[in-house]
């Protein structure tokens, strides 16, 4: 028997034969993903007719047919939106009642933002963990800067308003209930029973209620709480709430990150001699804060919604000076404008820190290599 | 140390022994919490004596002296805070219960949504999802309920298939006036309700036994539809609608909701719906895909797939957060304060303004709040141990 042995050259080949028709290219793409069954046609179709009806409309309110100069509520006589008068009003969005000469402290501290936070942000940046003590100076600094003093005239936070009220607190309470937060959860897995009692009960406490009432605590039990000639600062007073809920939220966040670390990583701390505050800052909490920021940065993006609560307690922020300028008789029938407006800047922000968690997350998986 | 005995006693050493240190820094503890307290509680006497209040829960039998327009219980500007506090009460529940049977829908529909194959449709869901769920709540309240305001006013109502009217003044429609016999239509459906549970219960077992499918869902559907049904017919429809009509100053008849709870429903529905949907995303997105595939090769169609195979693992993930939303939505109808629906945060803010016992208000608030959570978690707890996996 002789064996036979085939030999191919690539010239026995069959060519090449192009894709059934309709299953590749822009044609084929909208065949698998727009109409791959008769539902999925359905979707489709109601969906752009949903987008027909909804975004002509929205595009010609917003843009074409939407005043944008103007000194009075005459500038706007067309069908769509009225932005001249936001553009009248912006400067009370911006900086409420701050002295109109001195808004330029808001826009510094804004400004100096930038390089106290991009090395804690971002790695590979010039100057390395240098950088990191102007960040640790910076919120110093911005205090000195908002509330002046030192030869900078003194702006009393009553003048604080607009979105620099929000940002304000929003950021105080950020850079506060983060480490208050992981303290929180290291009490509340801590050997000892009164410890993790009284982090227990802090932490239930702040999540069961809702923040609103926490503002009218703040506003009118934490003076009834202090000796009468202590005299607290209002929006102090709302950062300090602001920051326990926070970072009640953030310690049961810690503590599913800390749950998570297997006992192995504890034991073999200790088997190195690590002492506890050691071990739990060389080893265990760089672990837990990695696979905790998602839920930290929600937090956080949370946490600077909820300053749109102070309103309540009738501090002026960004959506109380809206809300003000829509009763003015003047300028009638605008709360559309004015909340869309509002809305742009809360979504930008928290839109970018959601996006930024997320570039987090990827950057630090190790375990995908 | 070097010099002394290794054994004995000595204060050095009682230092290093770490329950004895963890001892007395929780004696430490104790007292600084004890002493901050005292503080707290004098200062606090200290001030309430230099404004000449006392404390105690005794106010709540005064007259309140204002009134509530959305209200539940009967209630007038004559009864007591006590009373007042309870129709916020209610009001609070009731928000609550039409938010989380409306987010839930519209959650679980955009979290499935969101994983369509049909990429304009998932697209669709994401912009929902993330457009609402980086604006503020409140702003969402604050904009609905203008845009509700600023709605003709009553006598140019917008009017849909006559049935509802839309006004400034909130939303009319058709209120259902029962006759007799209704009653006897509505303990049908009750009870086909329970005669479909069982039913349900005895196929499933049969076909574990036996192999033998039942047609249980159309069974089901004439149990808890068609008999109703039937018997409303033949008692002659003992049910009509009061119709609004518009007169010269106000619609009669029908019944009007305040532009005040639809703002506030509408705008936790949507807020909380786009919560839900990530969380009924990520959970339908943890049953492994090992779990799909094998449906398949069983040959289950992707609908029964999906019912049978990867939403009952899912809810085992979504259900802990799902609860959890369910409290964020009833914490977050506090935000009715800032449109002037008179929950429990709100009619307690206006009964703290009129008597000035701020304390006593915070702490019946903190009370009702907490224990809703605590029951939550209860719930939570307890599904959780129901649904754990079971391993050998």
């Amino acid at each position: 028997m002789t064996e036979t042995v085939f030999h191919r050259s690539k010239a026995d080949l069959l060519p090449e034969r192009p894709p059934p028709p309709g299953t590749a290219g822009a044609v084929g793409w909208v065949r698998e993903n727009l109409f791959s069954s008769w539902t999925n046609s359905a979707l489709t179709i109601l969906s752009l007719y949903l987008l027909w009806l909804v975004v002509p409309g929205v595009f010609g309110w917003a843009f074409l047919d939407a005043g944008f100069a103007g000194t009075d509520r005459t500038a706007c006589e067309g069908a769509g939106a009225c932005w001249a008068w936001v553009d009248q009003r912006i400067g009370q969005f911006l900086y409420g009642f701050y002295p109109r000469e001195q808004t330029w402290r808001v826009d510094l501290a804004l400004l100096l933002l930038v390089p106290a936070a991009a090395p804690i942000l971002f790695d590979k940046l010039p100057f390395g963990r240098k950088a990191l003590w102007f960040s640790l100076a910076y919120p110093f600094l911005a205090v000195l800067i908002l509330l002046g003093g030192f030869g900078l005239e003194e702006v009393p936070t009553d003048k604080f308003g607009g979105f620099m009220l929000n940002i304000t607190i929003g950021l105080a309470g950020i850079i506060v209930s983060l480490p208050f937060g992981i303290l929180l959860a290291l009490g509340r897995r801590s050997q000892m029973p009164v410890l993790r009692l009284i982090c227990i009960g802090f932490i239930e406490a702040f999540r069961g209620i809702p923040l609103v009432t926490f503002m009218f605590t703040a506003a009118l039990l934490l003076p009834l709480f202090l000796p009468s000639h202590f005299n607290w600062d209002l929006v102090l007073r709302v950062i300090v709430v602001v920051t326990f809920y926070a970072a009640a939220y953030i310690a049961e966040v810690i503590r599913g990150g800390l749950q998570a670390i297997p006992r192995g990583q504890y034991e073999a701390a200790q088997a190195l001699g690590l002492g506890y505050w050691q071990s739990m800052r060389l080893v265990i909490l760089p672990q837990a804060l990695k696979i905790s920021i998602p839920g930290i940065v929600n937090t956080f993006i949370a946490l600077f919604k909820d300053t749109t609560l102070v309103i309540v307690i009738g501090l002026f922020d960004i959506l109380n000076i809206g809300n003000q300028m829509v009763a003015n008789p003047d300028w009638l029938g605008l709360g559309l404008e004015t909340y869309v407006f509002i809305s742009v800047f809360f979504f930008v922000i928290c839109f970018s820190m959601s996006r930024y968690s997320m570039h987090l997350e990827r950057r630090l998986d190790t375990t995908r290599r | 140390m070097t010099g002394k005995p290794r054994h004995g006693p000595s204060l050095g050493r009682l230092w290093t022994d770490e329950r004895v240190r963890g001892a007395i820094f929780q004696f430490l503890t104790v007292l600084g919490l004890i002493a901050f307290v005292w503080f707290l509680v004098a200062n606090t006497s200290d001030n309430m004596a230099q404004i000449g209040m006392k404390a105690g829960f005794g106010f709540l039998g005064d007259q309140a002296f204002f009134d509530i327009n959305q209200k539940l219980i009967d209630y007038t500007s004559t009864d007591t805070y006590g009373r007042a506090l309870m129709v916020g009460l209610l009001n609070t529940l009731l928000v609550s219960v039409l938010g989380i049977v409306a987010a839930t829908l519209l959650g679980f529909l955009m979290g499935v949504l969101r994983l369509s194959h049909n990429w304009l449709v998932a697209r669709l869901a994401t912009v929902y999802v993330e457009t609402i769920r980086n604006i503020p709540l409140l702003l969402q309240v604050v904009f609905w309920w203008t845009l509700l305001t600023e709605l003709p006013r009553v006598q140019e109502s917008k009017s849909i298939a006559g049935l509802v009217f839309l006004n400034n003044r909130g939303v009319r429609m058709p209120a259902p006036v029962m006759e007799p016999g209704m009653g006897i239509v509505v303990v049908a459906f009750l009870a086909g309700i329970v005669a479909a549970f069982f039913v349900t219960r005895w196929a499933t077992r049969r076909r574990m036994e036996t192999g033998q499918p039942f047609p249980s869902i159309w069974v089901n559907l004439g149990l808890v539809v068609g008999a109703p049904v039937a018997l409303f017919l033949l008692l002659g429809q003992p049910l009509h609608w009061d119709v609004p009509v518009l007169g010269t100053f106000n619609f009669s008849g029908g019944f009007r909701v305040t532009p005040e709870l639809v703002a506030l429903w509408w705008a936790l529905t949507v807020y909380t719906g786009a919560f839900i949907a990530e969380t009924v995303r990520g959970g339908i997105l943890a049953v492994s895909k090992g779990q799909t595939e094998a449906a398949q090769a069983l040959g289950l169609s992707r609908g029964a797939t999906m019912r049978k195979i990867v939403l009952p693992q899912a809810l085992r993930v979504i259900v802990p957060p799902l609860t959890s939303q369910y409290l964020n939505l009833t914490k977050n109808s506090s935000l009715a304060v800032a449109i002037g629906y008179q929950d429990l945060v709100s009619v307690g803010g206006t009964i703290l303004n009129q008597s000035g016992h701020s304390i006593e208000i915070v702490g019946i608030w903190l009370a009702v709040y907490l224990s809703l959570s605590v029951g939550t978690s209860a719930f939570m707890n307890w599904y959780n141990h129901r649904v754990r996996l079971v391993e050998r």
